[in-house]
């Protein structure tokens, strides 16, 4: 079984980002950028389906800009076996994304597509279930755990108020959520086996799918900052602010 | 315009967060409610949908393979009764988030999701980056396919109206995707997302006993939900759907009491649009104090039994 792991190239998890003084959007020149946090768990269940024995490939993906190559080569330390990087202009939009994937899924067959479910940048937690819908496969998304028995996979789900688990064909589709591993730190030794690890480059304009962005931004804003609060000095204080200053207790 | 809504339904009662996606689409056009299950389940669904004012007309579509909002039948039902909207909205739920994406896709519509305001027809704001900035985005698709972020819109009264129900024909079919199993803990306590009191808990509660000695006792007497932060909830202190943050829920309540919490950004983005915040830490530099109403410094092991006493 081969498995397709996308991942996203992001400003780093720990970045608290600015936005621009015009409006147009946040400043990320310059921020460290890193494997969308997601994905890395996506990469790490994957591999250890692989070393498991359920699956026998895992091939990561990037699209985006020539830099998103180092958080392939950030896959290929982590396990995967090999990648491709679809070169775009900017980062596309999840339809976009969605239907590159789809593109290379046609390519590449896999019979598991294991997806983060939400990159940290944009938050959009579309692009798994839109794959899904767009190959017309079964989706198991905000998984917390993954079996894969008799040919299909089992997917234990969070949800409001706790937890499900669903059974699907495969092929499938699958987004992580947090829970579902702790992804492994890249040794040394496999950070340098990863640079000879195959990376396979494909002209995103080249695949045949229209990249024409569907939503403009009109601007981008900082959100509404709370007003500076008080310390207060006890509880009686405390109790006293929350009953006749602040009237909800 | 007119615009389709789906409906969640619980113990009779429409949700709350499907309620804030009703009061958002009465801000675009004539409201169409769609409720789904089987049979039984689609009946009083649509029982509950009819009364919520605002609602001119509730679809009811019942059918066995609908019973558990799978998305893959759930999302062909929903394009099949796409055609008559304008836009198709869904509360920023887990069932939500699952379904509108794909819906989305097959229609070949970029969503939007986390919706917290409407600009006009096409044009809305979300949150990006954990909720540090505010996008406005303008969408040129036909469709628009919205998920809305619960606590951004007032919901819609749960009783008092009496649309008519009509039922949908349903033909989908599913054979990829079964259901198994669920796993959802009852509890006494109001869901985080409609709680109008919150205590949370972090990293200083230490364990998942802190949480049942200290914490339990202050939210049983403010009525109030229990919450957490991400650390509290990969240490094992409480279950994974207590977490408020950027990946978790987003609330906001009128009173968010953040106990032993650091508040990391992505914790932040989760509760900070509550009406009142109060910090207990024992450190005056943590982020969660600048965002605090009230702030108080000390030992929780001592303030919180005090608080609960007072109260």
């Amino acid at each position: 079984m081969k498995i397709l792991v996308p991942v996203k190239r992001v400003v780093d998890y720990n970045i608290k980002v600015r936005v621009k003084s015009d409006g147009t959007g946040v400043e990320t020149a310059g921020l460290k950028m890193s494997m969308n946090p997601f994905d890395e768990i996506a990469v790490e269940e994957a591999v250890r389906l692989r070393e498991k024995g359920a699956a026998t490939e895992v091939v990561a993906v990037s699209i985006g800009v020539q830099q998103a190559q180092d958080t392939l080569r950030t896959a290929l330390a982590m396990g995967a076996d090999r990648a491709i990087l679809v070169l775009t202009e900017e980062s596309p939009e999840p339809l976009a994304v969605a239907k590159i994937l789809k593109v290379l899924v046609e390519r590449e067959k896999p019979e598991l597509a294991f997806l983060g479910k939400q990159a940290i940048d944009d938050d959009m937690n579309a692009t798994g279930q839109m794959l899904a819908g767009l190959l017309g496969w079964p989706q198991g998304t905000f998984a917390s755990k993954v079996e894969i028995v008799d040919g299909r996979a089992e997917v234990t789900r969070e949800i409001d108020g706790g937890s499900e688990t669903v059974s699907l064909t495969l092929p499938a589709i699958v987004t992580a959520d947090l829970r579902l591993n702790e992804p492994r730190y890249a040794s040394l030794p496999n950070i340098m086996k990863a640079k000879k690890k195959p990376l396979e480059t494909l002209q995103g304009a080249d695949l045949g799918v229209d990249l024409t962005r569907r939503l403009t931004t009109v601007s981008v804003a900082e959100p509404p900052s709370r007003k500076a609060g008080v310390t207060v000095k006890s509880v009686a204080e405390l109790v006293e602010k929350l009953r006749n200053e602040a009237k909800v207790i | 315009m007119t615009v389709l809504v789906f409906v969640e339904t619980e113990a009779g009662q429409v949700r709350q967060a499907s309620r804030s996606a009703i009061a958002a689409a009465e801000k675009l056009g004539d409201v169409h409610a769609l409720v789904v299950g089987d049979a039984a389940a689609s009946e009083a669904a649509a029982a509950a949908a009819a009364k919520v004012p605002g609602v001119a007309k509730v679809l009811k579509a019942g059918a066995d393979v609908l019973a558990h909002d799978l998305a893959e039948p759930l999302a062909d039902l929903i394009v099949s009764l796409a055609g008559n909207y304008t836009h198709l909205l869904a509360a920023s739920s887990a069932i939500g988030k699952n379904v509108m994406p794909r819906v989305a896709a097959l229609l070949d519509v970029q969503p939007i999701p986390d919706v917290m305001a409407i600009v006009d027809a096409d044009t809305f704001v979300r949150p990006i980056y954990a909720g540090n900035a505010l996008a406005t985005v303008k969408s040129s698709d036909a469709k628009k396919v919205l998920t809305i972020r619960a606590a951004s819109f007032d919901p819609a009264p749960a009783e008092g109206g009496s649309a008519p129900v009509e039922a949908v024909n349903v033909t989908v079919q599913d054979t990829t995707s079964r259901f198994v199993s669920q796993h959802t803990p009852t509890s006494d306590r109001p869901e985080l997302e409609s709680a109008r009191v919150i205590v949370s808990g972090g990293r200083g509660l230490q364990s998942g006993e802190n949480f049942h000695k200290y914490l339990e006792p202050l939210a049983d007497k403010l009525g109030a939900a229990i919450g957490a932060s991400r650390v509290a909830v990969d240490s094992g202190y409480v279950p994974n759907d207590c977490q408020v943050g950027q990946t978790g829920k987003i609330v906001a309540p009128e009173l968010y009491i953040a106990v032993g919490i650091s508040g990391a950004i992505q914790h932040l983005a989760g509760m900070k649009d509550s009406k009142v915040i109060v910090a207990i830490n024992k450190d005056p530099e943590a982020p969660i104090v600048q965002v605090a109403d009230y702030s108080l410094i000390g030992d929780l092991f001592e303030i919180v039994p005090e608080l609960t006493a007072a109260l």
